[in-house]
């Protein structure tokens, strides 16, 4: 395997809250690869949010080690950049306002921005729409923007929160072919987290799935399905056989939980 | 607004005055305490255009001046605290250290009501503009300080994070994120800020400075001339109403992405 540009390292995450210490996650080893699309699959409260965002640098670890080209994730950074499951887009800039805000910051001139900005409009679907304010947009159309505006940057990395949860299911499906086409495109590591099986399968080289409280990665499984992907894919023998070992992994994960007292 | 036909904001005000004329009118009160609506108007009239033969009445004729000189202490006062007030609220709201230092004794010296400042600033800037100013300054500082650190510490965390992963510095996301995200509460505190600064602009008057329309008012109620308190109050009301107005036809402008979020 190359050398990984996300590499998670026996990572722990403790929050100590009203009722205690609760632990989010437990003993995370994780590394992606340049040209890896990663999944997480979980339930929701299993940590894969927290294990999200101390990638991206806006919590740390408890214990163990978050690298990014082997070194120490300390802070947020362009070169991880993160899709936010609401978008998080600025509501008081335009779509075009939004997505120049990384290469602005950064200082970039116009001329170098411009034109990658005029290809990432055409290529998310988001001609036509440069002078709308984020109110003016439905839920699929936000995202766009959330996703245009982190590729803008080129990261070296995508860092993706459950990014279709909130979207209804055609517009999801609309929006997992952009993000497949957008990737077959330009193949960078990407970490995907989510708690729908059916997307991880299509989407990801790799699913890690996930136990619930202490979050622990409980299996890593490689999706074999050939590239490039469609919703096609989906209908597939071998996605079903993919996505039924998922399933009783995940059946077998929720047994254990109800059995155990709450906690 | 409602029904179309029927302006509905009318209903009131002119219930009001038929209770006011029929109060009058029909002896409801001891005669002469209360003048009659017609009177406040005449008055007013004059008040405002003159006498129609040369009149030396400080009630003749002078209105404007007053209005001008209210007016100009009203506004000196009011930039006089959004100046200050606007920095250091979003200081408060955005550095808990400075929070830590600095709220306690706003929320101390805050319940002080700008009438209990009046002996002090008499006594130290005494019966001069300067006086007011503080007064005035003062009284908007509160509301403006107030509900821009709260804007400011309500900022959504996501945003913030969003403009810290794209590269953003403290300073970046400061002007470009907190700001913006601060404005709709910064202009709600404007809103309060000029309503105060209406109310102490009238209480000054009356005490610290000889002009103006607080000062009319003591001394028209000093020489028995009810119609023209009367023709003062409605004078400061009005003019406080456009004032309000003012600020929020500016904030519409300002804050256009947030009247597009209320109508999606």
């Amino acid at each position: 395997m190359p050398e990984p540009v996300v590499d998670l390292r026996g990572v722990f995450k403790e929050f100590s809250g009203r009722v205690g210490r609760l632990v989010a996650l437990e003993g995370i080893d994780l590394a992606i690869a340049p040209e890896e699309f990663t999944a997480v699959l979980g339930p929701s409260g299993c940590g894969k949010s927290t294990l999200l965002n101390m990638v991206a640098g806006f919590d740390a670890p408890t214990r163990g080690e978050v690298l990014f080209r082997g070194q120490r994730v300390s802070r947020p950074d362009p070169r991880r950049g993160v899709v936010f499951q609401e978008a998080a887009l600025f509501p008081w800039y335009t779509v075009l306002d939004n997505i120049t805000f990384g290469p602005k910051t950064g200082g970039v001139a116009a001329a170098d921005y411009g034109p990658r900005v005029d290809a990432l409009l055409e290529q998310v679907g988001l001609r036509g729409f440069e002078r709308h304010y984020p109110a003016e947009l439905s839920g699929g159309m936000k995202q766009r923007v959330g996703i245009a505006r982190v590729l803008v940057m080129e990261p070296e990395v995508l860092l993706m929160d459950e990014p279709f949860g909130s979207l209804d299911a055609q517009t999801r499906s609309v929006m997992q072919e952009l993000l497949l086409s957008v990737w077959e495109r330009r193949q960078q590591a990407v970490l995907f987290i989510t708690h729908d099986v059916e997307e991880a399968l299509l989407l990801a080289d790799t699913v890690c799935v996930m136990t619930a409280r202490p979050g622990r990665i409980k299996t890593r499984l490689t999706v074999d399905l050939p590239r490039p992907r469609t919703l096609e894919a989906t209908t597939s023998p071998r996605f079903n056989e993919l996505k039924r070992e998922v399933l009783g992994l995940i059946r077998e994960e929720s047994r254990r939980a109800a059995r155990e007292p709450a906690r | 607004m409602g029904s179309r036909r029927v302006p509905l904001f009318l209903i009131l005000p002119v219930l009001l005055l038929g209770v006011w004329y029929l109060a009058v009118e029909q002896r409801w009160v001891a005669e002469g305490i209360i003048p009659a609506p017609a009177q406040v108007l005449e008055s007013w009239r004059r008040w405002i255009f003159g006498a129609p033969t040369r009149s030396l009445s400080p009630y003749s004729g002078t209105w404007v001046a007053n209005v001008l000189y209210s007016g100009r202490r009203v506004l000196e006062g009011f930039l006089l605290a959004a100046v200050v007030a606007i920095p250091l609220g979003i200081f408060v709201g955005w550095n808990r250290l400075v929070a830590r230092v600095v709220d306690p004794s706003i929320q101390l010296f805050r319940p002080i009501p700008i009438t209990a400042w009046l002996p002090f600033a008499i006594a130290v800037f005494g019966i001069y503009d300067a006086s007011a100013l503080f007064l005035i300054g003062l009284g908007a500082f509160y509301p403006i300080a107030v509900n821009t650190s709260h804007g400011v510490r309500d900022t959504n965390l996501l945003l913030l994070r969003a403009a810290r992963m794209l590269g953003a510095g403290e300073r970046t996301v400061l002007l470009k994120v907190v700001l913006p995200s601060a404005l709709p509460s910064i202009f709600t505190g404007l809103r309060l800020g000029i309503g105060v600064a209406w109310t102490a602009v009238i209480v000054a008057e009356m005490i610290a400075v000889k002009s103006g329309l607080g000062y009319v008012l003591w001394d028209a109620y000093y020489v028995g001339r009810m119609d023209i308190c009367v023709a003062t109050m409605f004078s400061v009301g009005l003019l406080g109403f456009v004032s309000d107005q003012v600020i929020l036809r500016a904030s519409q402008v300002v804050l256009r992405w947030r009247t597009l979020e209320r109508h999606a």
